[in-house]
């Protein structure tokens, strides 16, 4: 139709009423998403990254019509998602992470063939298109298995096939490498590239860099229900321009160490981040200061492991947007 | 044609994924040997021995509806929790075409129970499988399993929105079994509860499988019997969009 953006979402916020307790029941609010407004082009690969809890399946339950908005506009494809909720359903897809939503005692044909049913794919095309996916996906021969023998790899790639099954126009992917190897990882991208190079828009939120870095043409970057920062990746990593960042792995690292390393003069911002036994330290510094020397002597007497000086990456830039907020 | 397709390759493929359920099976299975023995005691007491086919049939029948109640509320709550019910609200289709095929699909799974109460009372007890219009029976079976289907949407489209359905579901099956004389007939039973029973489907649905057991006019309870569940279905349908949309602003299509 006319509109030429696939996704167009205006001040959306969505609240979560609940109620809590039998005896003395209680009402909690959650403002899960505060106002998040953008748009995405038709064809674009646009991705969603943000911490637990940020907002990004709330925005993408609001876009794919599963949620009413609480107050704020959403058209997809130039129809409104809370008027025109089946026109919506017709163009997108929508696919999330983990392995429920399917089921698990039908085989992985009887899945599909339910929602080619069941999202309209003509009779007569069924048949071919539940091939097609089968093969792209890699389950060509394991169809006629049970679901709950699948593993969750699999799971997630059928998962993929479903929401593919009538051609979407915009797809919304929710965590879909979550659980994938890196080998099915990579395949994915390669997949979700190529639908993005045939047209098909694609809103996709996951929690690795490297991910959304290769794959997508922009960035928003969500925390606490708002998007704090939009652009493509370079731009973004542009955000963290005129840092350097110093990483150490520690063993036992104190509290008061932190503080320390955190107060140096040129340091921006200091992470650590509990990696079994070992701790990793991640100092943000301005460029010009080389901060290295100062934090190694302020963790004097602790056993230190990998020491290392770099240049930011898209994840630097990703932690230092997300901790301003 | 599209509609009906969808209603029937559903119905088949959520008919498997619950017959594929040890515990559906089990429940199948074993509950009837007590329904068949329940039945053949009640009536032996009466000194009623030609009834007792008709009592199994009546146990078979609370089968068919324990199977829908349960699984009306039941498919719902389950596919929340397999996180189905999102994607599959989330087709394009109306409401109704979505939630039917599964509440049907209960009742073809109750038919199990049917079945196999039969089949427990002809091991156990020698009832002989004797029916007055065994055309007329397997007709009025199948009527049945699409009017409990009809009927378990309008309860399906209140279990949408509550999350323990469950609660509500266990107060309704026995007094529907009891009022719409599955087990002891109708005229034992207090004149108040009359008015109840004839607006149930399950009561016709009892009356046409009974009538077809032991002799009586089938059809006319068959045609009531449609006649009150495509009126559910009627109401299940409006109701289910309405309900949608309040489950879409409440937020409980999925479990968190
Ligand atoms: N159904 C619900 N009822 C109440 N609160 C909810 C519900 N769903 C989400 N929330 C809350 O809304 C906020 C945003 O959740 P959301 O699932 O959108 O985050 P997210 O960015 O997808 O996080 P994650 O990276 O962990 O998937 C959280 O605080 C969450 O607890
Ligand atoms: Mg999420």
């Amino acid at each position: 139709m006319g509109s030429e953006y696939a996704i167009e979402a205006e001040d959306l916020r969505r609240t979560y009423r609940a109620r809590t307790g039998w005896l003395r029941p209680r009402r909690t609010e959650v403002e899960a998403v505060r106002g998040v407004s953008f748009t995405v082009g038709r064809g674009e690969l646009f991705g969603l990254l943000g911490p637990n809890g940020a907002g990004k399946t709330t925005t993408i339950k609001l876009l794919n019509t599963l949620l009413i908005p609480t107050s704020g506009m959403a058209r997809v494809c130039g129809h409104d998602v809370e008027k025109e909720t089946r026109e919506v359903r017709r163009r997108i897809g929508y696919v999330f992470g983990g392995d429920r939503g399917l089921y698990d005692r039908l085989s992985a044909l009887d899945n599909l063939r339910y929602f080619a049913e069941l999202y309209g794919v003509a009779p007569r095309d069924q048949k071919r298109r539940i091939a097609e996916l089968l093969d792209l996906v890699g389950l060509a021969g394991r169809e006629g298995e049970r679901v709950e023998g699948y593993s969750r790899g699999m799971r997630q790639r059928l998962h993929i096939a479903r929401g593919l099954l009538h051609a979407p126009d915009v797809l919304f992917l929710d965590e879909p490498s979550i659980g994938v190897d890196p080998v099915a990882a990579r395949e994915l991208r390669r997949t979700v590239a190529d639908l993005a190079s045939t047209g098909t828009t694609v809103l996709l939120t996951t929690h690795y860099m490297a991910e959304a870095d290769e794959l997508c043409d922009r960035i928003a970057v969500i925390a606490d229900g708002q998007i704090q920062a939009l652009g493509t990746p370079a731009e973004l990593r542009r955000r963290a321009d005129g840092r350097r960042v110093v990483e150490v792995e520690a063993y036992g690292v104190p509290e008061s160490a932190v503080d320390a390393v955190r107060d140096l003069p040129g340091v921006r911002e200091t992470a650590v981040e509990a990696r079994g036994a070992l701790q990793l330290l991640t100092v943000h510094s301005d460029a010009h200061v080389d901060v290295q020397s100062d934090v190694l002597r302020e963790l004097a007497g602790i056993r230190l492991g990998r020491v290392d000086s770099r240049e930011p990456t898209l994840e630097d830039a990703y932690v230092a947007i997300v901790s301003a907020s | 044609m599209r509609s009906l397709r969808l209603l029937v390759v559903g119905t088949l493929l959520h008919a498997k994924h619950l017959s594929r359920s040890p515990f559906e099976v089990t429940i199948a299975l074993v509950v009837p040997v007590v329904q068949a023995t329940l039945a053949v005691y009640l009536f032996r007491a009466g000194g009623e021995q030609h009834r007792l086919l008709e009592a199994a049939v009546g146990a078979g029948v609370m089968g068919v509806w324990s199977s829908v109640l349960f699984g009306s509320g039941g498919a719902i709550q389950d596919q929340r929790w397999q996180g189905t019910l999102e994607m599959i609200m989330l087709a394009p289709r109306r409401p109704v075409l979505i939630i039917l095929p599964i509440t049907i699909a209960t009742g073809v799974v109750g038919t199990y129970a049917l079945l196999t109460t039969l089949l427990w009372g002809r091991l156990l007890y020698g009832i002989r499988l004797e029916f007055a219009h065994p055309v007329a029976f397997v007709v009025a079976a199948v009527v049945c399993v699409v009017a409990l289907g009809m009927f378990g949407l309008l309860l399906a489209a209140t279990f949408v929105l509550m999350r323990n359905a469950n609660a509500l579901a266990n107060t309704l099956e026995y007094p529907v079994w009891l009022v719409s004389g599955m087990l002891v007939p109708i005229t034992v039973l207090p004149a108040w509860t009359a008015p109840i029973a004839a607006v149930l489907p399950t009561t016709w649905g009892a009356r046409a499988l009974r009538e077809a057991t032991s002799g009586g006019p089938v059809w006319p309870s068959v045609a009531v019997c449609l006649g009150i569940s495509v009126l559910c279905l009627a109401l299940g349908a409006v109701a289910l969009t309405h309900v949608e949309r309040r489950a879409r602003a409440a937020a409980t299509l999925a479990l968190a």
